[in-house]
This record gives C-alpha cells, sequence and structure tokens, in this order.
C-alpha cells in the first residue's frame, strides 16, 4: 500500500500550476468574459505545447501515454485555477471515448491532433432535462447520417468535432461528427458558468461515422466513470483554491478590532472545508486509481470520489462568498468564478442523484445474505 | 499510488486471517446484547492475553517488549482483519495499550518500563485514565487534583476528585495528572503519575448514563500516597506527558472498534419493505445513505494517506483530527437515520427485535463519541489554527500564575 502520488506526479502538478498561475490569472478571466471569448486560445497552445493535452494519450497516437492519474493532477490544476479551457470536453470525455470505441484508423486519424491541440472535440451526450440514457437518447444515426438535437453541449462553440451519443440501429452508439458542414447547426445558450458556453447542437443530416471498435453500451459507463474521476479532481482543485481564498482574506480583514480569521464562527466554517476537501481528494485518489488499475471497482469508487467531490467544491464555494462579505458579491473579487463552475461541474455528467443511484448498484449483494438484525426484525 | 497490499502484506494479512480465524471467534461479545462489564473485561483481558503470546498483542512495539516489531502497513492490515470480528477491544484494554504504554515508553525511565509495559500487553495490568475533572475537560490545563511531595516518605500526597473515569470501577491502575506547583502558569505545574487504583484513598463511584450503562465514573481521590517511583517524566513535565498520550489516543482512533459500516444501514434499508418496493427506493433514503457511504470511503482512504505519511516518518499533525470529527458525525447522523428508517418501529420495538436496540445504543453513544477524546469544537479549532495557521483564541489565563487565575 502506497496512498500518495509520486514525485514525478508532484512536479508535474507543480508545472501545470506554475503556468497556470502566470497565464490564466483572475485578471485575464474577466477580460476573456469582457470580450466574450469562450475559451482561452493561446494557453491552450500552451498546454498543447508541454505535452498537457496528451498526457494520458497513448505514446503510439502522439501522446504522452501516461495514467489517469497523471491526468488527474492536470485536472485539479485547472480546476484550481478555473481555466477557460476546454480540457473536460476535448480530452477527458471526447479523446477518452475515440481511446475505448475507436477503430485503429479512427485512433490515429483523430488522436495525435486532439494531443496536439490542432483540433477541439466536444462531447454531445444530453439532450435538456431528460437526460441521456433509457430512452431518453432520441439522436439517430442511419445510413451515416445524423439527425437530432444535443443539448447543452458544454464547448460546442470551439469545438471542431463532437462525439455524439446517438442511437444506431435500437443501441445506444457514439458518433463522430465534424462540425463545420452543412448539416450542423449551432445554437449558443446562456450559460451560468461565463467560462464554459454551452450549444445546442442541431443535426440534421450531417455526415457521421461510428466509433465501431467497441459497443457503445459496453464502453459507456466506464467513459463516463473515469471522466467523474477527473471531474472529482476538477472539483478538488476548485475547492482548495476557494479554501485558501477564503483564509487569505479572513487573516488580513480586521473587524471589531481584531482578524476576522480570529472569530471562531469562520475558523469552524473553514475547519469544515478543509475536512471536506481532504476527503474527496482522498476519495478521488482511490477512484483514480481504480480507473488506472483497471479492476471492477472503478464504478462504486468514481460515485464515491463524484459524490464528495460535489459536496466539498459546493461548500467551499459558498462559503468562500460568505467570508468575504459584500466584496464577495463582486464582479471585481474572485469567488464568483468557482461559485459558477462549482455547478456547472456538480451538473455535468449527473448530479448526486444519479451517482447515488451508480454506487448503491454498484455495492455488494444488498439483497442477498441478509444481516443477523434484519432476520430477526 | 497502489492500493493494493504489497506481497509481503499480502502474506501478513493470510497468515494474520488464519490466525484470527482460529483464535478470535471464542472472544467475540454476543451481538444486541450488553454482557457483565466484569466479564467483558475478563474477556478483554484473556483476549489480549492471547494475542500477545503469538506477537498480536502490538504489531508495532518492539519484540524485546513483548510486540511484534512490525510496520505500520501490518499494524493496519491486522486492525482490518480483526475488526471483523466484535471482540472486547474496550477502553479497558485500549487505555493501556494506546495511551499508558507509549507514555511510559517515551518519558519512563527503564526500570519503569520494564514493570509496566509487559503485564499490560499481557492483559495482566488494565488502565484507565484519570484526566478529566469537574472543571477541566476541554481546558484539561486547569485541573485542581493537587500532588504534594512528602520528601521523608519520597512520596506524593494527591488529593482531588476525577470525573468520566471510564472503567476506574474494575482496573488495575490509572494514569493521573495532577498540580505540583501552583505558583506557574497552568500548563507548568503539572506531572503525570501512575497509580494503583486499590491505593488506600481512592474512591470510585460508578456514574449513570443515558445510555443505561454505568461504564464511566466518579473518582474521589484523598490522601492518595503514590510513591515518587510511580511518577513519570519530570516533576513539572506532565504536559508534555499528557500529549504524548493524548496523541495516541487520536492516532488510534477509528479503524477501531465493532461499529456498524454503512453497508450495513444500505443493506438494511434494501430489506426493509416500503410502499414503493423497499426503503432504499426512496430517493431521499438513498442519497443520504449513498452520501455517508461515500465519505466513509472517502474517510478510509484519508487515514491510509495518512499511515503513509507516518510510514515515511512524516508527522501528519493535527490534519488527524479530521477522522474523529467526521466519523462521530456520520454515526449519529446514520444511526438517527437508520431508526427513521424502521418508521415507528424505530420508537418502540418488539421483544424478539434486536437491531433497533443496536440503533439506538448507537445513536445515543454518538454523542459521546462528538465530546470524547477533543469535542468537535475543540477539533475544528485545531484544524483552522494548526493546520489553517489561523489564529489561536483570545486567551486571558496564558501567562498568569494558576493560584492567580
Ligand atoms: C463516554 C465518555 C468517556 C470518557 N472517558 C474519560 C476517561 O476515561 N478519562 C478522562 O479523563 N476523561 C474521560 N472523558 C472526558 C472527556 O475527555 C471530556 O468530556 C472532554 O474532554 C470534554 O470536556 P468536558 O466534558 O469538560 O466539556 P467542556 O470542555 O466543558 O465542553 C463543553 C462544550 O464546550 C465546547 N468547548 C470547549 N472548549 C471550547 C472552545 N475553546 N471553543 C469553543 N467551544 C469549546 C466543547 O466542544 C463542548 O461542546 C470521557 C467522556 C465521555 C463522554
Amino acid at each position: 500500500m502506497n496512498f500518495d502520488l509520486s514525485d514525478e506526479q508532484k512536479m508535474l502538478g507543480e508545472q501545470a500550476r506554475g503556468l497556470l498561475s502566470a497565464r490564466s490569472t483572475f485578471d485575464r478571466l474577466r477580460a476573456l468574459i469582457d470580450a466574450g471569448f469562450e475559451w482561452d486560445e493561446p494557453l491552450w497552445r500552451e498546454l498543447a505545447e508541454m505535452g498537457f493535452l496528451g498526457a494520458a494519450i497513448p505514446e503510439v497516437h502522439g501522446g504522452l501515454g501516461m495514467s489517469e492519474l497523471d491526468l488527474a493532477v492536470i485536472s485539479q490544476e485547472l480546476g484550481r485555477a478555473n481555466a477557460a479551457l476546454p480540457f473536460f470536453s476535448s480530452i477527458v470525455l471526447a479523446a477518452d471515448a475515440i481511446r475505448l470505441a475507436g477503430s485503429d484508423a479512427q485512433q490515429s486519424e483523430w488522436l495525435p491532433k486532439l494531443a496536439r491541440g490542432e483540433i477541439v472535440a466536444c462531447f454531445a451526450y444530453a439532450e435538456g432535462s431528460a437526460g441521456w440514457t433509457g430512452g431518453a437518447v432520441k439522436a439517430r444515426l442511419a445510413n451515416a447520417r445524423l439527425i437530432g438535437t444535443k443539448t447543452p453541449v458544454a464547448d460546442g462553440g470551439v469545438a471542431d468535432i463532437a462525439v455524439v451519443l446517438t442511437e444506431v440501429g435500437g443501441e445506444p452508439g457514439l458518433a463522430l461528427v465534424r462540425l463545420d458542414q452543412p448539416g450542423v447547426t449551432r445554437v449558443k445558450l446562456a450559460s451560468f458558468d461565463q467560462l464554459r458556453a454551452h450549444y445546442s447542437l442541431i443535426f440534421d443530416g450531417a455526415a457521421a461515422e461510428v466509433l465501431d471498435a467497441q459497443p457503445a453500451r459496453e464502453v459507456l459507463d466506464q467513459l463516463f466513470d473515469r471522466a467523474a474521476v477527473q471531474a472529482a479532481f476538477e472539483g478538488v482543485g476548485g475547492a482548495e483554491a476557494c479554501l485558501y481564498m477564503a483564509r487569505d482574506y479572513a487573516m488580513e480583514r480586521q473587524i471589531f478590532g481584531r482578524s476576522l480569521a480570529g472569530y471562531q464562527a469562520i475558523k469552524h466554517k473553514l475547519a469544515d472545508v478543509y475536512a471536506g476537501v481532504e476527503l474527496a481528494r482522498s476519495a478521488a485518489f482511490y477512484g483514480a486509481w481504480a480507473a488506472a488499475d483497471g479492476g471492477n471497482e472503478l464504478p462504486a469508487a468514481a460515485a464515491a470520489a463524484r459524490l464528495q467531490a460535489i459536496d466539498a467544491f459546493e461548500r467551499a464555494a459558498r462559503e468562500n462568498i460568505q467570508v468575504h462579505g459584500g466584496i464577495g458579491y463582486t464582479f471585481e473579487a474572485n469567488c464568483h468564478f468557482y461559485y459558477r463552475r462549482e455547478r456547472t461541474l456538480a451538473l455535468s455528467l449527473g448530479g448526486r442523484e444519479r451517482w447515488a443511484d451508480r454506487l448503491i448498484a454498484h455495492l455488494p449483494d444488498l439483497r442477498s445474505e441478509a444481516p443477523d438484525h434484519a432476520k430477526a426484525a | 499510488m497502489d492500493f493494493k497490499d504489497t506481497p509481503e502484506e499480502a502474506a501478513f494479512r493470510t497468515t494474520a486471517r488464519a490466525w484470527l480465524a482460529a483464535n478470535a471467534p471464542e472472544f467475540e461479545l454476543p451481538a444486541g446484547v450488553h454482557i457483565e462489564d466484569a466479564e467483558e473485561i475478563r474477556l478483554g483481558r484473556a483476549w489480549l492475553a492471547r494475542k500477545t503470546a503469538n506477537r498480536y498483542g502490538s504489531i508495532l512495539l518492539p519484540e524485546t517488549y513483548g510486540g511484534r516489531g512490525g510496520t505500520i502497513m501490518e499494524a493496519v492490515v491486522f486492525a482490518e482483519e480483526e475488526g471483523r470480528y466484535r471482540l472486547p477491544r474496550g477502553a479497558y484494554v485500549g487505555i493501556g495499550i494506546g495511551m499508558a504504554i507509549p507514555t511510559i515508553l517515551k518519558h519512563g525511565r527503564s526500570d519503569q518500563v520494564e514493570r509496566f509495559v509487559g503485564p499490560t500487553l499481557r492483559g495482566e495490568m488494565t488502565w484507565c485514565q484519570l484526566f478529566s475533572e469537574p472543571s477541566a475537560g476541554s481546558d484539561l490545563a486547569g485541573l485542581r487534583t493537587r500532588a504534594v511531595k512528602d520528601d521523608a516518605a519520597d512520596e506524593w500526597v494527591v488529593n482531588g476528585q476525577k470525573v468520566w473515569s471510564s472503567w476506574a470501577h474494575l482496573t488495575d491502575w490509572g494514569v493521573l495528572i495532577a498540580r505540583t506547583d501552583v505558583s506557574v502558569p497552568k500548563h507548568k505545574g503539572l506531572t503525570f503519575f501512575v497509580v494503583d487504583m486499590k491505593t488506600p484513598g481512592i474512591q470510585v463511584r460508578p456514574i449513570r448514563q443515558i445510555s443505561g450503562l454505568k461504564d464511566f465514573n466518579e473518582t474521589f481521590l484523598t490522601d492518595v500516597r503514590i510513591p515518587d517511583t510511580n511518577r513519570i517524566g519530570a516533576v513539572g513535565e506532565g504536559w508534555a506527558c499528557a500529549m504524548t498520550l493524548l496523541t495516541g489516543e487520536r492516532l488510534g482512533q477509528g479503524g477501531e472498534g465493532k461499529d456498524r459500516g454503512i453497508i450495513d444501514l444500505i443493506r438494511f434499508a434494501a430489506q426493509t419493505p416500503r410502499a414503493e418496493a423497499t426503503a432504499l427506493d426512496n430517493s431521499a433514503v438513498r442519497l443520504a445513505l449513498a452520501g455517508a457511504y461515500a465519505e466513509e470511503q472517502a474517510e478510509k482512504h484519508f487515514q491510509a494517506r495518512l499511515r503513509t505519511m507516518i510510514s515515511r516518518g512524516e508527522n501528519p499533525g493535527a490534519a488527524a483530527s479530521i477522522v474523529k470529527l467526521i466519523y462521530s458525525n456520520r454515526y449519529q447522523k446514520t444511526s438517527g437515520l437508520a431508526m427513521e428508517i424502521r418508521e415507528m418501529a424505530g420508537i418502540a420495538h418488539a421483544p424478539d427485535d434486536t437491531f433497533t436496540p443496536e440503533l439506538w445504543y448507537d445513536y445515543i453513544w454518538s454523542t459521546a463519541l462528538r465530546i470524547a477524546g477533543g469535542a468537535d469544537e475543540v477539533l475544528r479549532n485545531q484544524i483552522a489554527e494548526r493546520v489553517l495557521g489561523m489564529p489561536g483564541e483570545v486567551r486571558t489565563d496564558k501567562n498568569v500564575a494558576f493560584d492567580k487565575l
């Protein structure tokens, strides 16, 4: 047993943190919002050059072939910086979908471009409030033509291609679609997170190819579980940023003749935030380990990581504004970035309900083997 | 990162598991019923003796002291395996192993180590903790029990009152902290002793608890004579000894005990009929139990991170306080929820139902866990101050002599 990141992973995290804290400053985020930009394109190029985009993409396809844990370290730093980048869409979801379900030819066509940041992909799964499981998916692929509407799709405006969850011959399927073609209409939505733009993608007979090396049925759960782990790390990074932002502010702020940080109401609040962050980090570690290990613990581990991360980031983002008082409500202070990102992360991939279901569904033999006490009762 | 056992750990787990399967069952406590205190302690001593005879009494202590001389990971593996059984491992053995031994090893002389460590490990000597007083709990250094030296006899004469002394009515020895100098600030005038509970002048009165049990006590000390050879550490070094002891207590928390895992409650909900199939099919119940399960797992992995640090010789410090804080609060919430899942049977049960009384006990005992061994509020202060570096409490008692307070 060894429950810590390796020294190399810690260094990777520091590198990512260094780059992001220099480039993706809060002033930069404000400038992007004011200019109406949907992503920080120059920063994306830098990430690509440093190898971060291809970290977990296999070496044969132009990546570095590192593990989920290395990717997680990067996700955590992107969360800490609240960066305006389509990493989760393009790398965590779309590239992983292509790697899991695509043929060798499809992988070697698309993964190197994604790793180099030459193109951006989005992952289109939801169809409004109905979700995307069971019969909710109405998009249809027939004769290599895609018909249907996916909404909301994160980063749908900046993406060059989309991996689309669609029905193919009565089964769930994953299709790859180029977005610069006549059969595709993109409608920009109003997004709660000003740094993560969502779109409706309307497909009206767009040309599409199926990722057909593996049946989607078999890879979808795995894909979502793996993404949930990365989302958990992004959440932990964001939560930790909120914790120290609140702490630092409280240390400086003088109220009734002494430091705000000396008041127990504030100390205890932040102690609870800290406990939440460390628990969520621990659950996320286990999730990433389970993803890398490839064993059958991934579903429950991913769900637990996801639930803990939602709790931790939610509390941290809320209490951060609370500790700041009135200034926390201003666009000039930095709390709001996380307050909006937190909801975006919490609701993407399905929120608590979905993951609670998934967790319970993957616990061992609940209905067999009655515990002694239940027999008596 | 690797959450799997190394080959050595796996081999140790197999050995320990087989040994436990052959030895543990005869010492197990019955489910759902409380046996007599004296019987429980007898079983506890016997189990400890059996373990120590087979080098499982303390995995970490060196073999010269009767331990196994193992690694921290082996200690974890053994605790996990031992935790599968309902064994008598209450404070009556826990205080000796987790508090008295570490303190004596760190601050005691070699003849004291010789005299106390082996017998404690073999279950021949059981211990209670005489720390808290009516006016000194969280603020332990405010204690008033006085120890005055009788130089002619080379003895200390102790007077005062201790309280909440778990198992003091049945244990052999006590770890005691008393004030030996009132002319210096409160933390400085304290000294640490071990005391034979049969010494004249010690009167132990059981206190009736909210659980209905009586396993903690008021302990009155009237002219109790303690030979100077039973002083541990220097005169005035009591606070440092107490800190060693309380650190042992904190690292021992969690992972121990026969508490119910959340999986049992989930299973229970899945087997409780409701209009909509079972209680587990109710989304509020599902969400609450899944959240609790996720937190329990996270806490387990957090402890694993702490152990990784400790095994490298790093000190996790106050970050370790998270475990008890989170655990005791979850324990209270989930046992309360489990009662709700029973619906009205949760407040009044039939004679053949042995599960509901366990839930009641859990719900009541959880209140003690939030107080004893560092109350919630004290732990939050520690995390805020020592981990997050926030300012300490406003204090009026720090540099003032105790007799001027
Ligand atoms: C079941 C049980 C077994 C025990 N066994 C033993 C034993 O064997 N030996 C022994 O010596 N003691 C034992 N104790 C005592 C235990 O250590 C004390 O109860 C504990 O230290 C709290 O002290 P107190 O009861 O005096 O409460 P107080 O210290 O008076 O606390 C009352 C409340 O004030 C809060 N509080 C305290 N300080 C602060 C602060 N600075 N800021 C904000 N809030 C604060 C506490 O969190 C608590 O909520 C036991 C207690 C229990 C419940």
